[in-house]
This record gives C-alpha cells, structure tokens and sequence, in this order.
C-alpha cells in the first residue's frame, strides 16, 4: 500500500468507526482523532515532499499504481506534485476545522461528511482520471444529502439545483475524459503518460481537442463557479449546514480548477491555447460580476457566495494566463479562497446559529454582544478583501504580475478589470461589516446571546492563524506549488497560440 | 551597521500583537505603558539611526549621502520578478523616521490624558502600535511593491482608527468612505506598479543614486527604464501618473480628498497622527521616492501633479475659510497644505540632461522640508483642538471662544502654531514656505503668484480659528454650565515639545544640507524679495482676520456673510462635493450596476437554469405517456410505424 492511500483510508475507517460507536462522545473521538491523523499526514506528506522534490525532478513523486479495471485500461493510480499536496493540506485543515464547527450533529451527517472527504482526498492524491472522476463523484453525491436533509431554508429546492447542476457538469466531463482517452489512443488514462506522449506532436489531434477542451473546462468549470454556470452556489451555500459550506466552498470548488489546470488545460494544451481566450472573458465576467452582485445582496450567506464566484473567477483567470506567476498565483488563491472562504462560511454559521437570522437588516451592534465572534469576522472580512499579511493579497499579487506578463490589449484589458474587483470587494465587506457589526443592537433577542464556545474558538483560531501564515510567509508554499505549476504550464506553452481563433486578438 | 533598524519595525509590531491579543488582560495603564515604552525606545532608536546616518558615516566619496540597504530579502518570487521586504536608509527616509517616530511618541503619551478611562484603551493603542509599524515599514520601503503592501496596511489602521467609536453612525460611515476612496485611488497605484514592473523589469529603488547593499541583502535588479522608453515612451509617464492618483488619494488631493474631513470623526489624537502629520503625507512621499523617474522620463507629466496641487489648495482654502468645526478647518488647512508639497515637488525643472540639480529642483527640498515643517505644527495644532475638544466637549467655534483664559498652555502653543503655519518668521513654517513659493515662482509667475495668494488665505482662515476658539464671542453660558479647565500634564507636554521644534527647526537647522534633490549640500539661502513679499502679505491678513474676528461683536464677520450667502453656503457645504460622489456611489453604481446585475443574476440567469429543469421535468410528463403499457396502444404505434417505413421504401 502506498503511502499516499492513508488519505482514503483514514476516512474509511473513520467511517467504520462511525458506524461502530453508540454516543455523542464516540462520534467525536472518531471524528477528532480521525481528521487530526488526516492533518498530521498532511504535513508529514508536505515535509517528505519538499525533501523527496530536493533530489527527484521526476513531475510526480511517491507514484503508485494497480490495475483495476483492466480491459478499459483504468487503473488506480496516485502520485503527488506541489499543487496536489498544497490542496490535501488545504482539505486536511478545512476537515478539521469542519468536525469542530459541526460539534453537535448526530451520526448520519458525519457519515457522509467523511465520505465526502475521503472523495476529496482522493481526487487530490489520483493520477489516473478515470479514478479521478470516480472521486469526483463519491465527494458530489453526499452533498445532496447534506444540504437536503440537515440544511436550512430552501433545502430541498437547493440542494436539487446543485445537484443537478454539477450532475450536468459532470456529464460534460465524463464525455470530456473519454473523449481524451481515445482521442489520446486509447492506451492509458494516466495523466502523466497521456501528456508526455508526444512524438513531436501531441497526441490528441488537434481537432479533437478543439471539440473535448471547452466541454472538460466547462464542466470542471462549473464547480468552480464560473459565469453563467455559478447559479448553484448562492442557493447551495445558503441553504447548507456550516460545516457543508465550509468544505463545498473551502474545497470541493478547488476540484473545479484544480480539474481545469490538471485535466482540461494539460492534456489538451493546443485547445488551451486556441480556445482558453472564451474562458478567459468568462472568467473575467465571474470576478467583475460577482463582486457586484454581492454588493447589494441582503443575506449574509448570499454575499459570501457571490464574492467566492469573484474570487474563484481569479483562480481560473490565473491558469488561463498560462504562465508559471499567474498559475501559481492562481493555486495560491485556491488555497487562500478555500481558507477564508470556509472561515467566513463558518463564523456565518455561528452568528446564525444564535441569532437565527442571516438578513444584514436585522442584525447589528454584534460586536459588542459577541466580541469574539465579531472580531473574527472582522479579519475575515480584511483577509477577504486581500488584506497584506493575510493570504489574499499574496494571491491577487501574484496573479496580476503573472497577468501582466502578456503585454496584448486583450489580456491588459481584462487584467485591470480583474484589478477593479479589489475595490468593490472593500465595498461589499465594508457594508457588511459596518451593517452588522458595528453600530447599536436595535434587536432586543439579541441582547443575551452568548459568544462563542470552546470549540468554535478552536476552529476559528485555527483558521485565522493558516490565513495569516500564508499571508506573512508565503515564499515556502509558492516554491512548493511552483515546482507543480512549472512542468504542467511549460508543457502547453510549448504549443503555440493559433491567434485566428480569437477575435480580440486580431 | 544600521542592523539595529529592523527593531525600528519589529518593536511597533510586537507591541500590536501583544495589545491586541491579550489587551483585555491588562489594565489601561499598563497596556499604554507598553506601548508607549515602546514607541519610545523607537523614537530613540530613530534619533540615533539619523545621528549615525547624517553625522558617523556621513557623506560618501561623491559628497552625497549614499542609500544604505541594512536589509532585504526576497518574500515572494514572482518569476523574474520579486517582491522583496527591507529596509532602505536614505537622507528622505531617515527625515521621515523622524517625523513618524516623534509625531506617534507625542500621541502615545497625549492619549494617556486624552483617552484616559475611554473603552476599548487597550485596542486604540493597539491600532495605534499598528499604524505606526505600518508607516515606518512604508518610508523604509526598498521597493515599490513593498511600499504598496504597507500602504494598504497604513489605510486599514486608518480605518480601524476612524471608526474606533464603532457604535456612531458617522464614524462607521466615515471609516468605510476612508478605506473605499484610498483603495479606489490605491486599484490606479496598483495598476502603475504593474506597469512599472513589467517595463523595468523591476520593482525596485535602485535609481536612487549610489545604493550600497549590506552583506547578506538580496542584490537589487537595476531599473531598466531604457527598455521601458524604448517600448513606447509613455509607459514609463503612464505608470508615474497612475502611481501619482494613488498617492493623490491617500493625500487627500482634489477630488479624492472627500474621505479626509469625515476622518475627523477619529479620536483626536488619531487625527494629529494619521490625518496630518504622517500618513495623509504618504502620497508625497512617495512622489518625492519617485522623483528621479519623474525628472528624468517624465518632466512633462509633472505638470499634472502641479495643476493638481494649485486646485486642491484653493479649494482646500476657500472651504476652510467657512468652516464653523475645529477640526473640519484643521482638516482642510492639512489638505490645502499637503497640496503646497505636491505643488513643490511638481514645479520642479529638469535640470541639464535629467541630471539632478539642486537649483532647479528646489521644490524636492522645499517639498520635504515643509513636510517636516507641517507635521510638527499642524500635529501641535491637532493635538491643541484635542486640549479644547476635551475641555469644552464639542467640536463647534460657537462652543468656544475666550478659552485663552482657561488654558494658558494650549493657547500658546496654539497661537504658535496658528504663526508657523501663517509664514510669520522667524516660525518654521516661514522657511519651508518660503522655498516653496520661491519654487514656484522660478516654475512660473503665474503658479508663483496664486501659491502666494493662497497663503495669505492660510493666515486668514487659521486666524479665524485661532480669534474664534481663544478671543471673539465667548459662549459663556456654556462656560458657566462647564467651566473649561487647561488639560492634564501629559497632554500639554506633547503640545510644548512639538511647539519647540516648531519654533527653533527653520533657523536652527539647515535642512538643505540633509534633504536635496542631487544629495549635495544645498545652503538655503532666502530670495528677500519673496521672503519679504509672503511675509507682509501674511501679516495683511492677519490683521484683516484680527479686525474680523477679534472682537466681542463681529459685525464685519455678520456682514460679510449676509452679503454673499450662497458663497458661504457653497464654501461651507465644501462646493457639494461630497453630494456629487453620492449620487455616483449610490444612484449610479448602486442603483444601475449592481441591482441590475443582481437581478439579471437571480432572473435571467438562474431562470435559464430553472427552466431547463422545468423543461426536463414537463418533457418527462409528456413522453411518459407513451409507456403505458397497454398492449394495444404498443401494436398501434408499430403498425403506423411499418405503415411509415413502407411508405418511404415505395416511394
């Protein structure tokens, strides 16, 4: 068994123990002792990692294999580079903070909750995208269950639209990978073998690349919010219990750029670089449009939703640039979204869970009612609209560098107003902030509320300190994911752009 | 060498984390003490970084101080590129160490007194600690990037200053147009730091003449200004412009400048520190920075900074005049005053060949001089409105007048003040004006002239303030209620520290001979002519504003303003300025980009999506009909099939 299984594993057995255990207080031994292991994993993966990379170039490490299904070729294959392992310490810490935040569920929620991390790990730690996909789907289905049965609110009318949605995307995908696989000759359905089958040309004919890429991006692309097919998120977040949130906005929508940059773009880098300019002002819509929208939603849920389509936006719009800065940047920004996303989405939970409203115009003067609470929020809201010494400002930095490394109108345009999202993020967060926060409580309910428990304290001091660790160190992470970025970006720009293909260019 | 200088960072921010973690364990006295020790130990640590800088290594081979580098190292790479933190001494660097380090040690021992038993001591002082760490880290900036990182940092602890009375609807709303307007202008900072980076191929400072790297820093990319002329020639002016609109923003220049009078709705002492002695002059620093790129790839573009400077000081002026807040007249006067800086450094002529001269850059000097000037004086001055706001607890001049009775102290150092920043001499405020107005007259007559007249407004509006608060009519009504008492011994003494400064700086130090434009030595030496010129015309309206307002009875006060009363309604509701950004924020962007993009979002979009599944939905209603499982309904639909199929084959 390879190392890299653990990650599978743990979730497994944490399962089984599940199932085993009678009380409140099993369920919580299961669940802390399980996701700890799966945070102690991930940084012991991280140190072994940039130990093994020091000495071995080779572009995956710690690579296994077994034959599953023979006959299609599928085969279970895992291996790690500098992205995947940045994204399984990003889960193991949002798994973590999550069984904190969620300290009261019963039985059946943290089944499925597991289930749908061990879906995640999965995906981050596979090489062979039919395996891929599989984990794919196992980390989808729970979701519908989650939001369904424990949500709030519209649940059901929600947690069917975003099911179907990414069902829909997924179909998208699954045409996208078979189309790959024979396309590519119908040999293998590793990554890494399918990339580097070139024999001067690339594998997959270029034609067919030009039909599979849009389809692939598109249907990773909706899990990552991307314009117009971000819909699901206002509603889904919404109604989904916190710690559902957290791991949907803080990881489950990494899977949807970490598919696009590993799948969509690096194995079809010629339809990258003809056809990623469509995806490129789809992006740059997302990261405007969000940021709009949120300014005048009146749920806080719903502005934490809209502003994760604006800065996911950024993250497709960095592995678009197709450039070692803005690529890794755009991993940079995953990990920061995924951070404070799910710190936001767990503080949202908090203040609902006492106050029992989420409408801004119901609520203020919270800071003095629940100061720990407030404060938090405070800094989430600074980190979110990238703040330095916070994780977001690294990222939006690093990714407009990258941007502006293509010196055409076409991508200046788009850079600056990708640029312009800064300021209105201030707008939307500020708002809030001075809405809710501050100011005198006019609700007399909410006079008596009490401020946060132990474990809530835990979670979100958790958090805080990754956000800021990035934020003020970041050199470490970026050489770890930039040693990932650099072979996956190096291998599409060997492949020049056909300019006939996008208009803006001419 | 100089290693000692990251303590000058190090220490603020220590003090931030130990404050805002663990604030509320300790009492009031204590966490001030901390911070203020602190700050301490940083202003002394300044002194000596100055005294060793100017004085023990002194003047390099060239007769120029030299750029010394004790620190850098690489934060985040970003390809060729790199984002790198240090610390970079050089004779405006270390003059604004001092300025910052004096100016935040003053207020952290005037907030003893003026915040004493207020809630949330422990988190002012924290902020404080943090803006001070921020603003230290801003002029040591060894690179444009990292200038930028804690540029943002210095607006965020503005905004948390601005808005410390969070449960007040005006500093909640004060505090977010802060942040919004600065990060507006900062999104075209930004912007030119790209820019720059992308043509020159780096962020850094390394046109400052003769760097010298300590051992250990990261070796500077030299700017390659040549490839960015060679790529259009107006690359390198369009990045300078747009760095210039965000430091146009954080120093408050027409018509960015609407955040800083509602700043005023900060505690005080945050006002004297933040909003007119250090941060709001951010922007003029780092025009000043850049100053080897302007003159020599720009010189034509720096008429924009000068057009901005001459407006934003008369507008400035002429709101200040109508003003009846104390503070709101101290905010404009810093904003009309930061304007002279910017009009300085802009009326600089480029010398021969884009060499660096002292004579036709004299405005660099006199920017910079002023700068310092300014930051003593408008600080004492802030601090000395914080004496009366807390003696008479209202903002507004009707509140006052005839304080001078109450509070000897306060009144001096106030009417000193009230002298410097009027030109009188032998004040500080005379000299750096002085060079300023000689700048511009050497630049054009016509700058020359309208500088001049918009100094005389300065004496004017500041004595109008001064007669109003110490002399004029007094509200004794008020008084009698609530006699005013002279402030407690820790807020007077910053008031007469920063009034010596104020007092001995102009003729006791020869700042030509630290800050110059080429680094030589630059005696200053004073243009009678304009020296004589400023000086009556400032002793003119003095008078003038003395006739006005001195007296008991202000009939020419009562006149004048029943003779143009729409001129002072518009001059006191700041020409509507902040009612035309009203209508853009929320009739325009509000109302017709974001509820429409809402709606589209919620409508179009997500109807789209709904129908599609309503569509499934009712398609699967229909066809499910067809699977009924009636035999006969089966072996008719086969047969109209075979009907069909034999049709088409006959046919």
């Amino acid at each position: 068994m390879n190392f890299l299984s653990i990650f599978v594993a743990v979730p497994l057995l944490m399962l089984l123990g599940l199932w085993l255990v009678k009380d409140q207080k099993g369920i919580r031994a299961v669940m802390v002792a399980g996701s700890t292991v799966l945070l102690i994993a991930a940084a012991v993966l991280t140190v072994m990692f940039l130990k093994e990379r020091a000495v071995n170039d080779a572009e995956m490490l710690f690579t296994a294999s077994f034959d599953w299904i023979k006959p299609l070729h599928i085969k279970y294959s895992v291996g790690v580079d500098g992205i995947s392992v940045a994204m399984l310490l990003l889960s193991a810490v949002i798994v973590f903070t999550g069984t904190f935040v969620s300290w009261d569920m019963n039985k059946e929620y943290f089944l499925w909750f597991t289930l749908l991390s061990a879906g995640v790990f999965g995906f981050f730690i596979s090489i062979d995208m039919f395996t891929m996909f599989m984990f794919y789907e196992v980390a989808l289905i729970p979701m519908y269950l989650l939001i369904g049965v424990w949500g709030t609110g519209k649940k059901e009318y929600a947690a069917m639209k975003l099911t179907l949605m990414l069902m829909g995307g997924s179909a998208f995908l699954m045409c996208g990978i078979f189309g790959i696989f024979y396309g590519a000759g119908g040999l293998t359905m590793n990554i890494v073998d399918i990339a580097n089958q070139t024999n001067g040309a690339h594998a997959i004919p270029v034609q067919v690349q030009h039909i599979w890429f849009p389809l692939t991006f598109a249907g990773f692309g909706v899990l990552g919010a991307l314009f117009p097919f971000h819909t699901w998120s206002p509603d889904g977040h919404a109604s989904a219990p916190t710690a559902v949130s957290m791991l949907h906005a803080g990881v489950l929508m990494k899977l949807g750029g970490y598919g696009c940059f590993r799948i969509a773009m690096y194995l079809m880098p010629q339809g990258a670089q003809d056809l990623g300019w469509i995806f490129l002002i789809l992006t740059g819509i997302s990261v405007v449009y969000g940021a709009f929208s949120a300014c005048v939603q009146t749920d806080l849920k719903y502005i934490n939703a809209y502003s994760s389509v604006s800065h996911c936006g950024l993250v497709l719009f960095g592995i678009l640039m197709v450039n070692q800065v803005a690529a890794t940047g755009a991993v940079i920004q995953m990990l920061s979204h995924g951070l404070t996303t799910a710190l936001f989405f767990a503080l949202i939970g908090m203040i609902y869970g006492r106050t029992h409203t989420r409408d801004i115009r119901e609520m203020s003067g919270l800071m003095r009612i629940m100061p720990f609470l407030a404060v938090c929020y405070v800094i989430a809201g600074l980190a979110n609209l990238g703040l330095p010494g916070f994780s977001g400002f690294v990222a939006e930095m690093t990714i407009f560098v990258g941007a502006f490394e293509h010196a055409d109108t076409f991508h200046r345009f788009l850079t600056i107003a990708g640029c312009t999202s800064i300021v209105i993020t201030a707008v939307y967060i500020l708002r809030l902030v001075g809405k809710v926060l501050y100011g005198t409580a006019t609700n007399e309910h909410h006079l008596h509320l009490t401020d946060a428990r132990w474990e809530e304290r835990f979670a979100v001091i958790c958090l805080i300190f990754c956000i800021a660790a990035l934020g003020c160190a970041p050199l470490w992470v970026s050489d770890m994911i930039g040693t990932g970025v650099a072979p996956i970006v190096d291998h599409i720009n060997t492949f020049v752009t056909n300019a006939s293909f996008n208009p803006f260019m001419k | 060498m100089f290693t000692y200088t990251i303590l000058i960072l190090l220490l603020p921010f220590l003090s931030f984390l130990v404050l805002g973690l663990f604030g509320n364990k300790f009492s009031h006295r204590v966490a001030g003490l901390i911070g203020t020790t602190s700050l301490g130990a940083v202003f002394l640590l300044s002194c000596y970084t100055a005294y060793e800088y100017f004085f023990a290594v002194g003047r390099g081979a060239a007769g120029v101080y030299e750029a010394l580098v004790p620190y850098n190292i690489t934060w985040l790479p970003l390809g060729t590129l790199h984002f790198d933190m240090g610390v970079l001494l050089d004779p405006i660097s270390v003059m604004m160490l001092i300025v910052i380090s004096t100016v935040s040690f003053m207020v952290h021992i005037y907030s003893f007194g003026y915040m004493h038993g207020e809630r949330g001591f422990q988190r002012y002082y924290a902020f404080l600690s943090l803006f001070t760490m921020s603003m230290l880290g801003l002029v040591v900036a060894t690179n444009i990037f990292q200038m930028y990182l804690f540029w943002e940092l210095v607006g965020v602890s503005s905004y948390l200053l601005i808005g410390f009375y969070y449960t007040q609807k005006a500093a909640i709303a004060a505090s977010k147009k802060a942040f919004i307007v600065t990060r507006f202008a900062d999104m075209f900072f930004l912007v030119g730091i790209l820019i720059f980076g992308y043509y020159t191929g780096s962020f850094s400072f390394s046109f400052v003449n003769e760097l010298k790297l300590a051992e250990g820093a990261t070796a500077f990319v030299p700017v390659d200004a040549a490839r960015a002329v060679a790529a259009g020639g107006l690359l390198l002016p369009t990045a300078l412009t747009l760095m210039f609109i965000g430091g146009a923003g954080k120093s408050a220049m027409f018509p960015l400048h609407i955040w800083l009078p509602d700043a005023m709705e900060g505690p005080t002492p945050v006002s004297a520190l933040i909003h007119a002695a250090t941060m709001v002059v951010a922007g003029v620093y780092q025009v000043a920075r850049l100053f080897p790129l302007w003159i020599a790839y720009a010189p034509q573009a720096m008429s924009i900074i000068v057009w901005v400077g001459v407006i934003t000081a008369f507008y400035a002026a002429a709101v200040a005049m109508a003003q009846s807040d104390i503070k709101r007249v101290l905010a404009f006067s810093t904003i009309s005053q930061i304007a002279f800086m910017m009009v300085a450094l802009g009326v600089s002529l480029p010398g021969h060949e884009a060499v660096l001269d002292n004579h036709a850059q004299l405005g660099y000097m006199a920017g910079m001089f002023h700068l310092f000037t300014h930051a003593m004086f408008k600080a004492c001055l802030f601090l000395g409105a914080g004496c009366i706001i807390h003696a008479v607890h209202s903002n507004e001049m009707s509140e006052m007048g005839g304080l001078r009775k109450y509070m000897p102290v306060t009144h001096w150092t106030f009417l000193f003040s009230c002298l410097a920043i009027s030109g009188i001499p032998p004040f500080s405020g005379f000299f750096s004006k002085d060079e300023i107005i000689t700048a511009c007259f050497q630049y054009s007559p016509l700058v020359g002239w309208v500088m001049t007249g918009i100094a005389a407004m300065t004496a004017f509006y500041m004595f109008r303030l001064y007669y109003g608060i110490f002399w004029g009519t007094e509200n004794k009504e008020a008084h009698a209620h609530h006699t005013p008492h002279e402030a407690p011994w820790t807020m007077t003494l910053p008031l007469i520290f920063l009034t010596l400064i104020t007092v001995t700086c102009g003729w006791g130090v020869n700042f030509g001979s630290f800050v110059s434009a080429s680094g030589l030595d630059y005696p200053i030496h004073l243009d009678t002519q304009i020296a004589i010129t400023s000086t009556v015309i400032a002793i003119v309206s003095i008078c003038l504003a003395t006739y006005i307002y001195k007296g008991e009875r202000q009939p020419v006060a009562d006149k004048l303003q029943s003779a143009m009363p729409r001129l002072h309604q518009w001059a006191y509701k700041r020409f509507y300025m902040d009612e035309v950004y009203q209508f853009i924020t929320h009739r325009i962007i509000f109302a017709h980009i974001s509820k429409p993009i809402a709606w589209f979002d919620r409508h179009i979009i997500d109807g789209f999506f709904n129908f599609l599944a309503w569509g499934t939905h009712e398609l699967g209603f229909q066809i499910r009909g067809f699977q009924s499982g009636a035999i006969q309904k089966y072996a008719y639909v086969f047969f109209l099939g075979v009907l069909a199929l034999l049709l088409i084959m006959i046919l």
